[in-house]
């Protein structure tokens, strides 16, 4: 096991939380939790098929930017989407109907769990190969860009926020948009979700230099490293950096270190990490330390929190019920959908 | 009527469309200040600003994800490829974001944008500037593949490409943007999914696109002298492909010939004959014959070169031997 990189230290004080935004990002954080735990559970029950990429142990990242966007901002991840996807308000239900292959599924029982979608969210996807989506969210920035600057639209200030892997940081996608970002001032942020690992491939075996936030200086970008197990650390990196994207002074990469607290997928065995360090990590996690602030500040109660955990439950609860009722796409329409309609 | 270079026909039609509507938008390698490597492009820049016409880093993965963004969220971007070869950095893009994505998506997403560029084998420009993409990328669900072969249907087919809502691979010709024609002056459009009857004839069905069409028209005079009545199609569009215009024309003719750039193995010819195979077996009085490139990297020296891509006189004896058929 390789050291450790000593977490950036954050002041909680700093951070300024009102009562309804930690309720909001506690609620958030344990639908990602219980969410993921649901699917696992599912998988193995033979109910979802496929490559099933989980999220558990980094939802400080998820949350932590994602509560920090507007509604009308995009979300752009990978294959390990479902998180991201109900962090931008993609309704329980139709996350989990995807997953189930049903109709209602929020790419129509299409895309499966690589693949989510949600135009009316601006979620821009769910992308199955790596690095991929990092160009589609420059795209979606540089729109919101053009008719800002070109079509002079001053109600066009949305932001992109971009989601992807340590692993992915060394692919040419990633260097190639930082460029452009920083190239023409672009409203985006690059959040790299570094969780040590790329499948069974350490990062510090595959990257030269293995601080991936200093990549944005060569590009003259701010690049920023957080404690990615601190949701209100990475909260406080998302704001700085969304606000200074909106205000149209460009784009912002910022590094989470994080962990994942299972397997790549439901279908690794996850030999390769050893016991101490998922043990190290574990103790970090970051529902149980963003719970411990809120009670320590006095901005909630115990019971509280627990009837969030309760309701929340019912949500994921519910979501398999109303993915178990849901039909299956209709085989009459299998060819629908590969091209415009209009 | 104004006589009209085939690139300067394109550059109207983009023109015209970015006129139109203040969504569309071109990008690509030294498409502004330079004003495109053929041209298509010049004086666009000094017209529509930076954000319209955007020079970009040579990044063609990139650059074309970016426009998928782009057209996800409401623009119709135009990308040129330099040259089309180079857009096989962009495979991915091309493939798993502009072919699959409204799909996967369950139909979340529209993805109207153009990938246009000069593709083809010229003269002597070695065999990575030679590259005839459209047999690579017909295999790729989602995609509309088109190409332009005349400044008449350049014009047309461009304009309709870029108020489709679906993703175009438009393919030009490095060997034809100095064609001349005299064009309207009023607008027009050509659709995009439909063929076009260079010559009706009776005798064999002759099945083209791009450049070829045009050694298929020199063919034909000299098959006219002998007293032969070939039908020249041009396929216009690549993906899908008009079966309604063939299967006209078979009916009629009951012999075909492919006559194609692409290299013979998985080109366009290939997939034709056997979909001509799938529906009219029974019309035909001979077996499909295709005449396409040799499938070999195009080499360098001239007389290689020419040996490598087909001539007019191989498809005048084609057509020769065809018709010598006794059935
Ligand atoms: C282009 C491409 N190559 C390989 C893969 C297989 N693959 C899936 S995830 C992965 C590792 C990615 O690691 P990282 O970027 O760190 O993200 P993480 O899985 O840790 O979230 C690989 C190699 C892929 N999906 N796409
Ligand atoms: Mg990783």
């Amino acid at each position: 096991m390789a050291q450790e990189r000593t977490l950036p230290v954050f002041d909680a004080a700093d951070a300024l939380v009102t009562r309804e935004e930690g309720l909001t990002v506690y609620e958030d954080m344990v639908l990602g939790r219980y969410f993921e735990d649901k699917c696992a559970e599912m998988y193995y029950r033979g109910r979802m098929f496929g490559f099933v990429h989980l999220y558990n142990g980094q939802e400080a990242v998820s949350s932590g930017v994602i509560t920090s966007l507007r509604s009308d901002d995009y979300v752009c991840s990978t294959y390990r989407d479902h998180v991201h996807a109900l962090s931008a308000g993609v309704p329980a239900n139709n996350v989990m109907a995807e997953l189930f292959g049903k109709e209602t599924g929020c790419s129509k029982g299409r895309g499966g769990s690589m693949h989510l979608f949600s135009e009316e969210h601006n979620l821009l996807g769910g992308f199955a190969f790596i690095g991929e989506g990092i160009p589609v969210a420059l795209g979606a920035a540089y729109q919101a860009h053009y008719r800002r600057v070109a079509l002079g639209d001053p109600n066009a200030d949305q932001v992109s926020a971009c989601f992807f892997g340590d692993g992915t940081s060394n692919n040419g996608q990633f260097f190639e948009c930082l460029n452009m970002a920083a190239l023409w001032n672009l409203p985006i942020i690059f959040v790299v979700e570094n969780n040590k690992w790329a499948i069974g491939m350490a990062h510090e075996r595959a990257s030269s230099q293995t601080e991936i936030y200093k990549k944005a200086s060569v590009f003259g970008m701010p690049g920023v490293e957080v404690d990615g197990m601190d949701v209100l650390a990475v909260r406080d990196a998302a704001k700085t950096a969304i606000s200074r994207a909106r205000a149209g002074e460009g784009p912002t990469l910022i590094e989470c270190l994080t962990y994942r607290f299972r397997g790549h997928s439901l279908a690794d065995p996850d030999e390769l990490r050893s016991k101490e360090e998922k043990e190290e990590w574990l103790s970090r996690d970051p529902l149980k330390r963003f719970e411990t602030y809120l009670l320590g500040q006095d901005l909630v109660k115990a019971e509280e929190l627990k009837a969030i955990r309760d309701r929340i439950q019912q949500v994921v609860d519910d979501a398999v019920t109303f993915a178990e009722q849901s039909p299956e796409p209709d085989p009459s329409e299998l060819r629908r959908y590969i091209f415009a309609e209009n | 009527m104004a006589e009209t270079l085939l690139f300067n026909a394109l550059r109207e039609a983009v023109d015209e469309e970015m006129d139109r509507d203040d969504t569309v938008f071109v990008l690509g390698e030294d498409v502004g200040v330079y004003g495109g490597s053929y041209k298509v492009t010049k004086g666009l820049y000094e017209k529509y600003g930076e954000f319209r016409v955007l020079d970009t880093p040579i990044a063609e993965n990139s650059f074309t994800g970016m426009a998928v963004g782009a057209a996800m969220t409401g623009l119709r971007p135009i990308i040129e490829g330099m040259n089309m070869g180079f857009l096989l950095l962009a495979f991915n893009q091309i493939a798993n974001n502009a072919g699959m994505l409204r799909y996967t998506s369950g139909g979340n997403y529209k993805i109207p944008m153009v990938i246009r560029g000069p593709g083809g084998v010229g003269r002597q420009l070695g065999a990575e500037h030679s590259q005839r993409l459209e047999a690579y990328f017909q295999a790729v669900p989602g995609l509309k593949i088109v190409a332009c072969s005349t400044p008449y249907n350049a014009k047309g087919l461009l304009k309709s490409a870029i108020r489709d809502n679906n993703p175009v691979l438009f393919f030009e010709h490095v060997l034809l943007y100095n064609l001349k024609e005299n064009l309207p002056d009023h607008e027009y459009l050509v659709p995009l999914d439909q063929a076009e009857i260079v010559r009706p004839g009776k005798d064999v069905t002759i099945l083209t696109y791009s450049r070829m069409r045009h050694h298929v028209t020199q063919a034909a005079k000299k098959l006219e002298q002998k007293g032969f009545d070939p039908e020249i199609i041009d396929l216009i569009s690549l993906k899908p492909i008009d079966f309604d215009t063939i299967g006209a024309s078979i009916k009629k003719t009951h012999r075909v010939i492919v006559v194609e750039e692409c290299m013979k193995t998985g080109g366009i010819g290939a997939e034709i004959v056997a979909s001509i195979s799938d529906r009219f077996f029974d019309e035909l009085d001979a077996p499909v014959l295709r005449l396409s490139s040799q499938d070999i990297p195009t080499p360098y020296n001239g007389k290689l070169e020419s040996l490598t891509i087909v001539q007019p006189r191989q498809i005048e004896e084609a057509v020769e031997k065809m018709m010598a058929l006794q059935i």
